[in-house]
C-alpha cells in the first residue's frame, strides 16, 4: 500500500510539474499574472509529492519490504539500519528519485523564499525548473520505476554491494546530487533571463547564493567520494582520473568559474553574456555527469551496467536541454546589453583569467574523458586515457591559475595596480621561497617539482592571509584599529580567504603525498617484520571474526617507531555471504605527518600473507583543504549582503552599475 | 586603452591559453594513451615489447599460481597468454572471471602487468571484455546484468 502511494505520488508530481512548466510561460507571455502565479503553489506541491514518494521508498527499505523489486535487489534484512537507508539511493532507481527530490527542494525554495523576486523572473525560473522535473520524472516513471512489485515476494533480499556499505559513501550521493542539481538553479535563472531578454546585477545577486550552495555541496561530495575511495578500495590512492570521477569534477571546475564570473557581474555589471553561457555549460556538464554515470557508456572500473533504454532516454534529455538552451542563447544573447569597461590588469581582469584557465582546464578533462568514447564509436579502437594524460594537460593549465589566485582579491576593480599587489605579497613570496629552499635541503629524493609544489601551497595560504591583513591594515594601523577593521570585514571576505587557503592546504597534501609516498609489498609469515618510513610493522598473525553481515579475516600488526609502540593495525578482508563478494578494509594509522596504510593480501604458502604497506605523507591535508573550501563557502553564504536588502532590479534600459559595495 | 585594444588583449590571452591547451592535449595524446587488446589480438598483431597496453580476458581456471613474492599467471581464454604480476590482487580477482591488466609485453612473450583491475561485483564485467567475449562467441547472456556504480 505504501509503495502504491509512493508510485501514485510520483505520477501526480509529474502532472504537477507539467502544469508548472506550461502555465507560467503562457502567463508571462500573455501578461496574465494569475496564470504566472500558479508556478509558486505548483513548485511547492511538486516538492511535497516527491517527498511522499521518497518517504514511501525509504519506508519500504526500513521495513525491508522485499515484495518491491528494488528493495529485494538492493537490500537485505541483516543489514545495519544506516545502510538500509543509504541503500535507498545506492541504486539507480532510488538515486534518480533523490535527484528529483533535491530538484524539487530547490524549486520549492525559490517559490517560498523568492517573494521579493520580480514576478516574471520567478515564474520563468520555476517554469524552467518544472521542465527539468518533467524530463526526469518521466524518465523515472517510464524506465526506472522504483516501486515495481515482485510476486511472490522473496524471503530475503540480495543485499547491497559491500563496498558501498560505508558511512562516507552513505552521504556521498546526496551531496553530489545537491551540487549537480543546485546548478540547475543557475541554469533556470540563465534561461529565464534569456526568455526575458533582460539581465542585470540583481540577477547575479539572485544566482550567486544558489551557485555557492551547489558548489559547496559538490565540493564536499567529491571530497567524500575521494576519501571513501582512499580507505575503502585498498589501493591507497585518492584520485584516479576515472571517468566517473571526472564526471563530477567537470561541473565543479565550471561551477567554480561561474561563482567568480557571477561576482563580476553583480559588482561591475560586466561579463553578462559569458556568465549566462557559463551557467548553461555548468548545468550541461552536470547533466552529462548524470548521463555518463547512469548510462553505462564508460569503460570504468566502476561503470554502471549497460541498459540502453535508460541511456538513450537520458541522452535525449541531455540533447533537449543542452541543445535547447544553447539555441536560445544564440538567439537571445545578442539582446543583452554589454557591461562595464575594465582594464586587463584589474580585479575583473583577474577573474577573466580565472574563468579562462578554469574552463580550458575543464575542456582538457572533457577531452580526456570523452575522446576514448568518441574514438571507439567512430573507429572501434579501444583506448584508455589515464593519469599521465591528465597530469600533462590539466596540471600545466591549473598551476598558473594557482599562482595568480593571491593577486586577484588584491587588485582594485576597473584598473588595478599589479606592482602594488606584488609588493603586498612580498612576505607571502618570501615564505614560499624559504619553504622551497628548506624542502630542497631536506629532501634530495623525490621529483624536482615537488618543492615548488610545496611553495605553491604555502603561497596560496599566505596569499589568503595577506588579503585579510591588507584589508584590516594589520601592522600599518594600530592594533586596536586593525582589530576593529577585522571585526567589520564582511563575512564574504573571510569566506574567500578560507576557501583560497583551503586550496593551498589541499595543494600541500596533493604534492606531499604524490611526491614522497613510499610503498612496500612483502610476503610476511607470522613474526615477520617490514620497515616503512620510520615505522616497523610486526605481523602477529591472523584472526577470524564475524560482523553483522560478513565474516572477516583480520591480520594483526604491531606498529613501533624507534622502538616505541605506536599502535596496532588490523587490516582485514571481509567476505559478505549474502552478496557473495569481498572487500578490503585497510588498516590506517592517521597522524599529521602522514598515514600509515596497510592492506592484507592473499594467503601464500606456509601461513604467510602478502602484505602491502604505504606511507602517504600529509595525505589528510587533501580532505582538510576541501573542508576549508566548504566552510569558506558557508561563511560567505551567511554574509547578510547575500540575504537581505540587495536584490533591487535595475530599471530597464538604464544599465547602471550597482555601486561596488565592498 | 580603448575598448578595442582591451578587447584585443582579452582575445589574445584567450587564444594563447587555448593554443597552449591544444598543444598540451595533442602532446599528451601522443604519449600517454593506452590501447586495449585481448590475447588473440596480441597473437595476431605485432606489438613491440615494452609498449604499454591493456590486456583483458578471462582468468583461466586452475592457472593461478602464487609465489612467495606473489606473481600470478592468468592466461586468458581462446589464445592463452601468461601474465605475471607482483603485488596484492584486487578483492574480486578470481579464476574464471574477467580482468583487465595494464602493463607491457616482455621479450620472452609473457605479459608483465603493473596493475590489475577486477570487476567491482560478481556481475560486472569491463565493457571491453564483454565486447570481446561476444565477438568470440563465448558470451553468456545475462552475465553482465545489474552492475553497481560507486557514484
Amino acid at each position: 500500500m505504501i509503495a502504491e502511494t509512493g508510485h501514485y505520488a510520483l505520477i501526480l508530481a509529474l502532472g504537477v510539474a507539467i502544469v508548472q512548466m506550461v502555465l507560467p510561460v503562457i502567463g508571462t507571455r500573455f501578461n496574465d499574472p494569475r496564470l504566472a502565479a500558479v508556478s509558486v503553489p505548483a513548485a511547492q506541491a511538486q516538492f511535497i509529492l516527491i517527498c511522499i514518494a521518497f518517504s514511501a521508498l525509504t519506508a519500504a527499505y526500513v521495513t525491508s519490504d522485499f515484495s518491491i523489486l528494488n528493495v529485494w535487489q538492493n537490500s537485505h534484512s541483516a543489514k545495519p539500519m544506516l545502510y538500509k537507508i543509504s541503500a535507498v539511493w545506492g541504486n539507480h532507481e532510488g538515486s534518480m528519485v533523490l535527484w528529483v527530490l533535491i530538484l524539487a527542494l530547490f524549486g520549492a525554495a525559490v517559490a517560498t523564499f523568492g517573494s521579493n523576486l520580480p514576478r516574471q523572473l520567478q515564474a520563468n525560473v520555476l517554469a524552467v525548473q518544472g521542465s527539468i522535473a518533467v524530463a526526469f520524472l518521466l524518465f523515472i516513471v517510464t524506465t526506472s520505476n522504483p516501486f515495481l512489485r515482485v510476486d511472490p515476494a522473496p524471503f530475503d533480499g540480495q543485499g547491497l554491494n559491500p563496498v558501498l556499505q560505508d558511512p562516507a559513501l552513505a552521504f556521498h550521493p546526496p551531496f553530489l546530487y545537491a551540487g549537480y542539481v543546485g546548478f540547475s538553479m543557475a541554469f533556470s535563472f540563465a534561461v529565464a533571463a534569456l526568455i526575458d531578454g533582460r539581465i542585470d546585477a540583481a540577477w547575479a545577486r539572485w544566482v550567486r547564493p544558489w551557485t555557492l550552495l551547489a558548489w559547496m555541496c559538490l565540493t564536499l561530495g567529491i571530497a567524500m567520494g575521494s576519501w571513501w575511495a582512499y580507505y575503502e578500495l585498498g589501493w591507497g590512492g585518492f584520485w584516479f582520473w576515472d571517468p566517473v570521477e571526472n564526471a563530477s569534477f567537470m561541473p565543479w571546475l565550471a561551477g567554480t568559474a561561474l561563482l567568480h564570473s557571477a561576482l563580476v557581474m553583480e559588482k561591475r555589471d560586466a561579463l553578462k553574456v559569458w556568465t549566462i553561457l557559463l551557467a548553461i555549460i555548468t548545468f550541461s556538464l552536470s547533466l552529462m555527469g548524470t548521463f555518463l554515470v547512469r548510462s553505462g557508456v564508460l569503460t570504468s572500473v566502476h561503470a554502471f551496467a549497460v541498459d540502453p533504454a535508460r541511456g538513450v532516454f537520458i541522452l535525449g534529455i541531455m540533447s533537449v536541454f543542452i541543445g535547447g538552451s544553447f539555441a536560445l542563447f544564440a538567439w537571445r544573447a545578442p539582446l543583452l546589453s554589454q557591461g562595464g569597461l575594465f582594464a586587463p590588469i584589474s580585479r575583473e581582469g583577474a577573474w577573466v583569467l580565472n574563468n579562462l584557465l578554469l574552463t580550458v582546464a575543464c575542456a582538457a578533462v572533457f577531452v580526456g574523458t570523452l575522446y576514448p568514447l568518441a574514438l571507439e564509436a567512430v573507429t572501434g579502437e579501444k583506448i584508455s586515457v589515464g593519469a599521465p594524460f591528465f597530469n600533462l594537460t590539466f596540471v600545466p593549465l591549473i598551476v598558473p591559475l594557482l599562482i595568480a589566485v593571491p593577486f586577484g582579491p588584491l587588485l582594485a576593480w576597473k584598473r588595478g595596480d599589479l606592482l602594488g599587489a606584488a609588493q603586498r605579497l612580498t612576505v607571502a613570496a618570501l615564505v614560499s621561497l624559504a619553504a622551497i629552499i628548506g624542502v630542497l635541503a631536506l629532501h634530495q629524493s623525490g621529483p624536482w617539482l615537488a618543492p615548488l609544489g610545496i611553495g605553491l601551497g604555502l603561497w596560496l595560504i599566505m596569499g589568503a592571509l595577506t588579503e585579510l591583513a591588507t584589508r584590516s591594515k594589520l601592522f600599518e594601523a594600530s592594533w586596536a584599529e586593525s582589530r576593529r577593521r577585522l571585526r567589520n570585514l564582511p563575512r564574504a571576505a573571510y569566506g574567500t580567504a578560507l576557501a583560497h587557503a583551503g586550496l593551498g592546504v589541499m595543494v600541500l597534501g596533493l604534492v606531499a603525498t604524490t611526491a614522497w609516498r613510499s610503498e612496500r609489498i612483502e610476503a610476511l609469515a607470522p613474526g615477520g617484520t617490514v620497515d616503512i618510513a620510520g615505522y616497523q610493522l610486526t605481523f602477529e598473525g591472523v584472526k577470524e571474526g564475524q560482523g553483522p553481515n560478513y565474516k572477516e579475516l583480520a591480520g594483526i600488526f604491531q606498529v613501533t617507531r624507534d622502538g616505541q609502540p605506536v599502535t596496532t593495525l588490523v587490516p582485514s578482508k571481509r567476505a559478505y555471504s549474502v552478496e557473495k563478494s569481498a572487500t578490503t578494509e585497510a588498516g590506517i594509522h592517521n597522524s599529521w605527518r602522514g598515514d600509515l596504510y596497510l592492506v592484507l593480501g592473499d594467503p601464500l604458502k606456509d601461513g604467510a600473507y602478502s602484505v602491502r604497506a604505504y606511507f602517504n605523507p600529509m595525505v589528510r591535508l587533501i580532505w582538510l583543504g576541501a573542508l576549508f573550501m566548504f566552510f569558506g563557502g558557508a561563511v560567505s553564504l551567511s554574509d547578510r549582503r547575500l540575504r537581505v536588502g540587495a536584490p533591487k532590479r535595475a530599471k530597464a534600459k538604464t544599465p547602471t552599475a550597482v555601486a561596488a559595495g565592498e | 586603452m580603448t575598448r578595442k585594444q582591451r578587447r584585443g588583449v582579452l582575445i589574445g590571452t584567450c587564444l594563447v591559453v587555448l593554443g597552449v591547451a591544444v598543444g598540451l592535449v595533442l602532446y599528451a595524446m601522443r604519449d600517454s594513451i593506452v590501447f586495449f587488446y585481448s590475447p588473440s589480438d596480441i597473437a595476431k598483431m605485432e606489438i613491440a615489447p615494452g609498449q604499454r597496453i591493456r590486456l583483458g580476458g578471462l582468468v583461466e581456471t586452475g592457472s593461478v599460481t602464487r609465489d612467495q613474492a606473489p606473481p600470478s599467471t592468468s592466461p586468458p581464454m581462446a589464445q592463452a597468454l601468461p601474465v605475471t604480476f607482483t603485488g596484492v590482487l584486487p578483492d574480486l580477482f578470481r579464476e574464471g572471471q574477467g580482468v583487465v591488466t595494464e602493463g607491457a609485453l616482455q621479450p620472452d612473450g609473457t605479459f608483465k602487468a603493473d596493475s590489475v583491475l577486477a570487476k567491482h561485483d560478481e556481475n560486472y564485467m569491463p565493457p571491453e571484455v564483454a565486447a570481446k567475449l561476444k565477438e568470440q562467441g563465448v558470451w553468456r547472456e545475462g552475465a553482465a546484468a545489474g552492475g553497481v556504480t560507486t557514484q
